[in-house]
């Protein structure tokens, strides 16, 4: 069933014709192309993988000269990032035939990326990270066309994602790879309950930490998703604030101590938000962190801890990244040419300790919250307090909202019990935490919309009351 | 210049997290050579030159093609050499590194002044024909250089390991088991535990004892009501966990225990509490080996830290390694917290103290660090390749039990070398031309025939991959060579740094299936 969906998503522009030749008594080298910029020869090596029959290739594989057009002229593809595995992934589409591709990133270039993401030069700081690597792809590799957004991927809707045939992430956000897993299955059309394979864009996933990195293949709607497999994304540990405020015994609780607490009481330089990228705000840190350790007798505090801790610093390496970007680009290239069947579907690497690989197949929720279109279920006797329902939402293993603003209908007309995102309406709905469900007006079977920044649609609940 | 220093520390910042100030020296210090300036080699050289390495030369004799060109980043124009074109490119990277290169086959480099290889801190060896890997493994293992092979065929990557002895001090363990002797508590500690008295503190600082006080203290009580015997199977270590749940400070009102977070902490910890303290068996080895005990003049550093280690484990340790000074977080008060962690680092001090004595006697200089991480103390050997290939020490069994599992990539690695059979033969690679795909199958299969023969390897290998080698015509996607690219350069950084475990000794990645596997041949 997957192979078949496979080939029709992916040809849905693509003309195939039997054109298959292998007595071709040419040799591959004579790449005369329509392309005014294709050399002789450049593309060999990826054209023995597209015109010639296999013994190993997907059981929809057709030897064609037509697929490399394919690559050239038609097919699409979506970067997310222009960071440590973006620059790769920009490099490894583009030399393997990829032209059109968008590539999304909201940042800019820092000093610190330069160990790393190789398509950016000292000169380049401060510079949108998507142009400039666009600029360099574009040069670098003649007829590709990188085309670069400085943006979120929150900033675009529906009509821009559809317009890709595969979509590959190299994030550094849980948040933003489950907004960009729900965008891909509010995409996902169904007819009398059947999933129209064409609605389908394949996400390829890659994500990397230190000497560790994933690699993940999510056909929306069909495979495990993000938000299927969140338990394998453990919830970041933040320390208890009775240790930071009154018993530390590790450098990072002093750092911490000074940083959520200081800073926010003395504003050292005025009524501003700490900037880790400022060193000056990093240096007074560093320096009542210094102060708080000496206190406790406790020793270990550095200025590349306190940036560490302020900034949640993740270790990076080009490494690791290369070899995870190289991945995702591979499952890109069979998914696009069905050259191969792809990665089935969740790919764990580690090179502490020699190499290690790990390949198995994530498997999709029952009641996954974000693709089962199984309506989710809370159950609250009509005793508690909507309090207890937004700890339900940011707390459970399986949802990890951020933070959820929860609105229902009551009367007929639209109402919010709780939103946090908005000072005002923050003040207003604050009242209604410490309120029953039975006292807000709320019935067993109730729907509740919540809305967070994990996804780009609402998830719809459905209130149980329990006795 | 302090200006660059700064700048260095920013630009190299998410790395000098993972190998340190120290390892980044050796990085700088480093000279890496590479032979062949094809994708995968530029690849694995830009991850290299990125992370800032010191110099690399590449030595290669060919002019760039317009395949060159279509699958390498590093490559821009045709008709260079692709020596010099690669080193351009690739030195304008990172103006920290110096890059050259050396226009010239390995084969002449051989015939000429094979010395010249001696120089570097490893050499890595890209799309080699079999004839001129051998010559160079023999140079390179004469002068002990680290050896790095290195190829991608078709959606196949190949890496292998030629390195006589390279020892590891910091391995970087990712769950290191914590060393607390709580089975055989120091002197300094058990004073400290005696100044603990559970029974009458008040309800604060009960509910702040640090778990491995309270563990100590109830394993106190436990030894003199059991003959000595520390809680052996799960009936006893259930038993102990409920006496110590069962030490929870009761509410005087209803006799209701509270929670108090540090018991359950000890409580949770009890197992890997109760871990007997223990040289590690690898660790047992390497204290028998030859090399740690006949320690001459020309002894590496390493084993004289070794020798004086075990000395240590032989004396003054009374059979322990020296404590390594470290405590996990744990719920307690700073001052108990605190207290607590300076007496097992003043311990570890004491103890590296007497390792340093030892190493002095053995002439040599102090080493600190091997004692924090005495229990994880790695040395990787590899085979040279003339061991691999000959008839007499060929490692059949690893083989033949390896293509028993029909999943193993152990044909890959047979099919590679049938391939540079193909190549010694007939001065070429089977299938490059699309006409010859189907004529080179039996070609191809008459090589695996007589590779398995000479060698003796009673295993079938299907038609299929014969098929498959055939039609890669030795094509080197770039998706194959970056992920190449970015794991022989982290092993080379393994190599320069001694930090971390290189692999042993051969590694192949299937692009296919996306799996992998480390082989010993």
């Amino acid at each position: 069933m997957a192979r078949r969906l496979f080939s029709l998503c992916v040809s849905r522009e693509k003309k195939r014709r039997r054109t298959a030749d292998p007595t071709d008594k040419m040799a591959v080298d004579g790449g005369h192309r329509n392309s005014g910029c294709d050399w002789d020869g450049r593309w060999n090596h990826v054209r023995k993988f597209l015109e010639r029959p296999g013994p190993f290739t997907h059981p929809d594989f057709e030897p064609s000269t037509e697929s490399l057009q394919f690559l050239l002229e038609t097919c699409k593809i979506l970067v997310i990032g222009a960071g440590g595995l973006g620059c790769e992934l920009l490099k490894n589409l583009a030399l393997s035939g990829f032209r059109l591709i968008h590539v999304v990133d909201m940042d800019t270039i820092d000093v610190s990326n330069l160990n790393r993401q190789f398509l950016f030069r000292p000169k380049d700081v401060g510079r949108p990270k998507a142009e400039v690597a666009a600029d360099f792809i574009n040069t670098r590799i003649p007829g590709c066309k990188v085309v670069p957004h400085f943006k979120k991927i929150q900033d675009f809707d529906d009509s821009f994602y559809r317009q890709f045939h595969i979509i590959v992430c190299g994030l550094d956000s849980i948040i933003a790879r489950r907004w960009m897993n729900g965008m891909l299955i509010s995409l996902l059309s169904y007819e009398d309950g059947v999933l129209d394979p064409s609605s389908i864009i394949p996400l390829i996933d890659g994500g990397t930490e230190g000497f560790k990195g994933n690699a993940r293949v999510i056909l929306p709607g069909m495979t495990a998703c993000i938000d299927c497999t969140l338990e394998l994304y453990p919830p970041q540990i933040n320390f208890p604030m009775c240790t930071i405020a009154s018993m530390p015994r590790l450098p990072e609780h002093c750092i911490e101590y000074a940083r959520i607490l200081q800073w926010p009481k003395e504003n050292p330089f005025g009524d501003i938000s700490l900037d880790g990228d400022n060193p000056d705000h990093i240096q007074w840190v560093f320096d009542r962190s210094q102060e708080r350790a000496a206190e406790f007798s406790i020793t270990g505090v550095t200025y590349r801890l306190t940036q560490g801790v302020v900034k949640r610093i993740i270790p990076a390496v080009a490494s690791t990244n290369a070899v995870i970007a190289a991945s995702c680009a591979m499952e890109v290239f069979k998914i696009a040419t069905s050259a191969y069947i792809p990665l089935n579907n969740y790919l764990v690497f580690n090179d502490v300790d020699g190499l290690y690989t790990y390949t198995f197949e994530a498997e999709r929720k029952e009641n996954c919250s974000a693709c089962s279109q199984v309506p989710q279920d809370l159950q609250f006797p009509p005793s508690a307090k909507l309090q207890e329902v937004l700890e339900y939402l940011t707390e459970n293993a399986s949802l990890q909202m951020k933070s959820p603003a929860i609105t229902t209908t009551l009367e007929g007309k639209n109402k919010t019990l709780y939103l946090q995102s908005v000072k005002s309406i923050e003040e207003r709905t604050r009242p209604n935490l410490c309120k029953t469900l039975k006292e807000l007006g709320l019935s067993d079977g109730q729907e509740l919309a919540v809305a967070d920044v994990t996804t780009p649609q609402t998830v719809l609940f459905k209130l149980n009351f329990t006795t | 210049m302090a200006a660059t220093q700064a700048s260095k520390e920013q630009k190299y910042d998410r790395q000098l997290r993972l190998w340190g100030d120290h390892g980044q020296e050796t990085l700088e210090n480093a000279h890496v050579c590479l032979v062949n300036a094809t994708a995968t080699g530029t690849e694995i050289l830009k991850n290299l030159v990125l992370p800032g390495i010191g110099a690399f030369t590449i030595v290669d004799g060919h002019t760039v093609s317009g395949e060159d060109v279509g699958n390498n980043v590093n490559l821009a124009f045709m008709l260079q050499n692709r020596a010099q074109a690669a080193t351009e490119l690739l030195q304008e990277m990172n103006s920290d590194v110096s890059g050259n290169f050396v226009e010239e086959s390995p084969d002449k480099l051989l015939d000429n002044d094979p010395e010249f290889f001696h120089r570097f801190t490893i050499v890595i060896g890209v799309h080699l024909p079999e004839s001129t890997c051998m010559r160079l493994g023999s140079v390179l293992w004469s002068a002990s250089v680290p050896f790095l092979v290195c190829k991608t065929y078709g959606l196949i990557g190949y890496m292998r390991l030629v390195v006589q002895e390279h020892t590891v001090i910091e391995s970087h363990p990712d769950n290191a088991l914590e060393d607390l002797r709580l089975d055989q508590p120091f002197s300094e500690f058990k004073n400290h535990i005696q100044s603990y008295d559970l029974d009458s503190m008040d309800k604060k600082d009960h509910s702040h004892t640090p778990w491995i006080i309270i563990v100590a203290k109830y394993l106190e009580k436990w030894l003199s009501e059991h003959n000595c015997q520390a809680p052996k199977n799960y009936k006893e270590k259930e038993a102990f966990r409920q006496i110590i749940r069962e030490g929870i400070f009761r509410k005087n009102e209803n006799g209701v225990p509270e929670d108090e977070e540090n018991f359950e902490e000890a409580v949770k910890n009890v197992n890997t509490a109760l871990n007997p303290t223990k040289v590690p068996t690898a660790l047992e080895d390497l204290f028998n080996s030859e090399q740690c005990n006949n320690i001459t003049s020309q002894t590496p550093a390493f084993w004289v830290m070794l020798r004086a280690v075990k000395e240590f484990v032989h004396n003054e340790g009374s059979g322990s390694l020296p404590v390594r000074g470290t405590i996990p977080d744990m719920i307690a008060d700073s001052q108990k917290f605190i207290s607590l962690q300076n007496i097992y680092r003043e311990k570890a001090m004491q103890d590296t103290a007497a390792v340093s004595k030892h190493v002095e006697r053995l002439l040599q200089s102090v080493g600190k660090v091997c004692c924090k991480n005495a229990s994880f103390l790695r040395v990787v050997r590899c085979r040279s390749l003339a061991e691999e290939y000959s008839v007499d020490s060929v490692n059949k069994d690893e083989i033949t039990s390896c293509m028993d599992s029909p999943d193993s990539e152990m044909v890959f690695y047979l099919m590679l070398r049938a391939v540079d059979r193909f190549y010694q033969q007939h001065s070429r690679y089977p299938g490059v031309y699309n006409y010859q795909v189907e004529e080179d199958i039996s070609k191809l299969k008459l090589c695996v025939n007589s590779l398995l023969q000479e060698y003796s390897l009673n295993v079938n290998i299907k038609d299929d991959y014969i098929h498959e080698f055939c039609r890669y015509g030795a094509a080197e996607p770039h998706t194959v060579a970056a992920f190449l690219g970015g794991s022989a350069a982290q092993e080379a950084i393994k190599i320069i740094s001694h930090q971390f475990v290189p692999f042993s000794n051969t590694f192949i990645y299937n692009a296919m299936s996306q799996t992998s596997a480390t082989l010993h041949l």
